[in-house]
């Protein structure tokens, strides 16, 4: 019980329905033939179709129709034979038609469900209310110029998925885990790149309030949160803003707020406040979007391993812990590393590697797994090199510190930096035999104190630069010291 | 079923459409007129008829294109019609939330 939010007048429940707004992987647009790609030069990607031209006719992209499909496939949801697409009415600078093309009453994927995985390997379902295709707006820039703003069309017209949760999610945690799953499923699909930087994944969080056992408060929609640190904070911020205000007395308003990411508060919308009225009607331009069984049929051949069956596999296939598996298989990109990396080397030390050396390494240089200086098959080759007693689990960590700066082949550098493990004995006795005599206080110590052996351990360990296998310097200390 | 005053201001103001007190007269028996004809055409019973989304048949589906890049590229002519423009981007009156 956790969850709750303690107030003065006790404790409160938090409610979460998410909307997710995400850019479907396509080359053109979702009823025009113009490009997608993000980051290009203003307003050239834009169609007279884009651009709201009278007499234009919108045509739909058949890969847009299978990439949602897809997506519902993915979120284990009923996908819908027949849809259609409305008219959503509202005026706005960066909307040229004056209406976005959606679909209000018969979206194309129905009911759906999603497994988030939580803290201490708790999971959870959200269920999934609905996911429609639409039109995504242009983009308008307010700092340009001090009395106008600036619009670049270059997005209008993209297609997206939205994505409709249940309310279904009771805490930050539980609403972070629930983007993260959802983008991961959408990057294995690969119907969505989920990169919420550049907005190919926004989402738009519903928070209420109310007395564990109630009915559901009056909720809030916060827009414009883009990162997963920040629907935390935004969620945070909101439920305590909404808990305070009841507790004074106060009513909570249906309204859209704004997360301000520089302050960490959510704030009400000044434009937005009149009641929203869209005045939906069937888009008389397009008939409605029919499929077959066969068509979702042949489409379902087409899914890939999900994360959570992949998470079960590795476990299996890899004799992985459930927890190992899970953060591995969390980012596509880092289950793919670890697969190549213990295509030929002991996985469970790959495994130890990429979540600690690998992880806190990346993380200290404000990389991904895919920007790594290493690569996966180095990794397994360093791998090899510990597992076959090359070198030493100490000398490791040095030759890994060398790949990540120069990227180099570890076999390459153990090799030129002489860093192979003495197991020799003969080489190991002579070293042993010098710390001796060199001190024989130490030795004489011993007796009282068998902790110092470690010290002793210590000095060989020095005189070869950690390369003494420490199971043989055991060993022969043992044999040497202790008669 | 009818609209009254308010009602006809309500959607001119959705519609972004400036109306004079005598347009707001006009439009009001006009909008009334319309709607009287609907409610004619609800007596009929439709409860065992499909709804119409299109005039067209909807057994024959939706036309759909293939996804390869085939417009767009041209900022000047997109651009020309609008009131005002600058360095290839629509101005606007500022608009801010």
């Amino acid at each position: 019980m956790s969850n709750l939010v303690t107030g003065k007048t006790g404790d409160w429940e938090i409610v979460i329905g998410i909307e997710v707004h995400a850019q479907i992987i396509s080359q053109s647009k979702l009823f025009s033939g113009s490009s997608t790609s993000f980051g290009s030069e203003h307003n050239t990607q834009v169609s007279f179709v884009d651009a709201g031209m009278p007499g234009m006719l919108p045509v739909i992209n058949s890969i847009c129709v299978e990439q949602a499909v897809k997506t519902g496939l993915g979120l284990n949801a009923k996908i819908n034979k027949f849809s259609i697409f409305d008219r959503k009415n509202y005026f706005y600078p960066d909307l040229p038609q004056g209406y976005q093309i959606s679909q209000f009453e018969q979206p194309i994927v129905g009911e759906g469900k999603v497994v988030i995985d939580l803290e201490k390997g708790v999971e959870k379902e959200v269920r999934i209310e609905r996911l429609h295709l639409e039109q995504d707006a242009g983009k308008s820039m307010h700092d340009q110029h001090p009395s106008y703003s600036y619009v670049d069309l270059n997005r209008s017209g993209v297609a997206l998925m939205e994505i409709v949760s249940m309310p279904d999610m009771s805490s930050a945690e539980e609403a972070q885990a629930y983007i993260k799953k959802l983008r991961n499923i959408m990057k294995y699909l690969q119907t969505c790149d989920g990169n919420m930087e550049e907005g190919s994944l926004r989402a738009d969080i519903n928070v209420s309030v109310r007395k564990p056992g109630d009915e559901l408060g009056t909720r809030c929609e916060i827009k414009n949160v883009n990162s997963i640190k920040f629907i935390g904070q935004a969620i945070e911020y909101e439920a305590k803003r909404q808990v305070d205000l009841i507790e004074k007395g106060g009513v909570i308003k249906q309204q859209t707020r704004l997360f301000d990411p520089k302050k960490g508060q959510t704030r009400s919308m000044r434009s937005k406040e009149e009641a929203h009225d869209y005045r939906y009607f069937p888009d008389p331009d397009l008939l409605p979007l029919t499929f077959t069984d066969e068509f979702i049929e042949g489409i379902r051949k087409t899914l890939p391993e999900l994360p959570d069956i992949r998470r079960k596999r590795l476990v299996e296939d890899f004799d992985l812990s459930l927890y190992d598996a899970g953060i591995l298989v969390s980012d596509k990109e880092t289950a793919d590393f670890f697969e190549i990396a213990s295509k030929d080397s002991n996985s469970k030390l790959v495994c130890n590697w990429i979540i600690g050396e690998l992880f806190s390494t990346l993380n200290k240089n404000n990389k991904t797994i895919q920007e790594s200086p290493v690569t996966p098959e180095n990794l397994g080759k360093l791998i090899n090199l510990i597992d076959d007693g090359t070198i030493t689990g100490r000398i490791a960590k040095d030759v890994f510190e060398i790949m990540i700066e120069s990227g180099d082949n570890p076999v390459s550098i153990v090799d030129s930096n002489d860093m192979r493990q003495v197991s020799d004995e003969g080489e190991l006795e002579s070293i042993i035999e010098k710390i001796i005599q060199s001190n024989p206080d130490q030795v004489k110590s011993l007796e009282e104190k068998p902790n110092l052996m470690g010290w002793f351990v210590g000095q060989v360990m020095k005189e070869t630069q950690g390369k003494a296998n420490p199971k043989s310097v055991n060993e022969l200390l043992n044999k040497k010291l202790l008669k | 079923m009818s609209v009254d005053i308010d009602n006809v201001k309500k959607i001119a103001k959705l519609s972004k459409i400036s109306l004079s007190e005598n347009e707001i007269e006009k439009f009001l028996t006009d909008l009334n007129q319309i709607i009287g004809w609907v409610d004619q055409l609800t007596e009929v019973d439709t409860e065992k008829v499909a709804p119409t989304f299109s005039s067209f048949g909807a057994e024959e589906g939706i036309k759909k294109r293939s996804d390869v890049i085939s417009d767009g590229g041209y900022r000047e002519d997109v651009i020309s019609n609008a009131p005002k423009s600058e360095e290839g981007f629509f101005l606007v009156p500022k608009v801010i939330d």
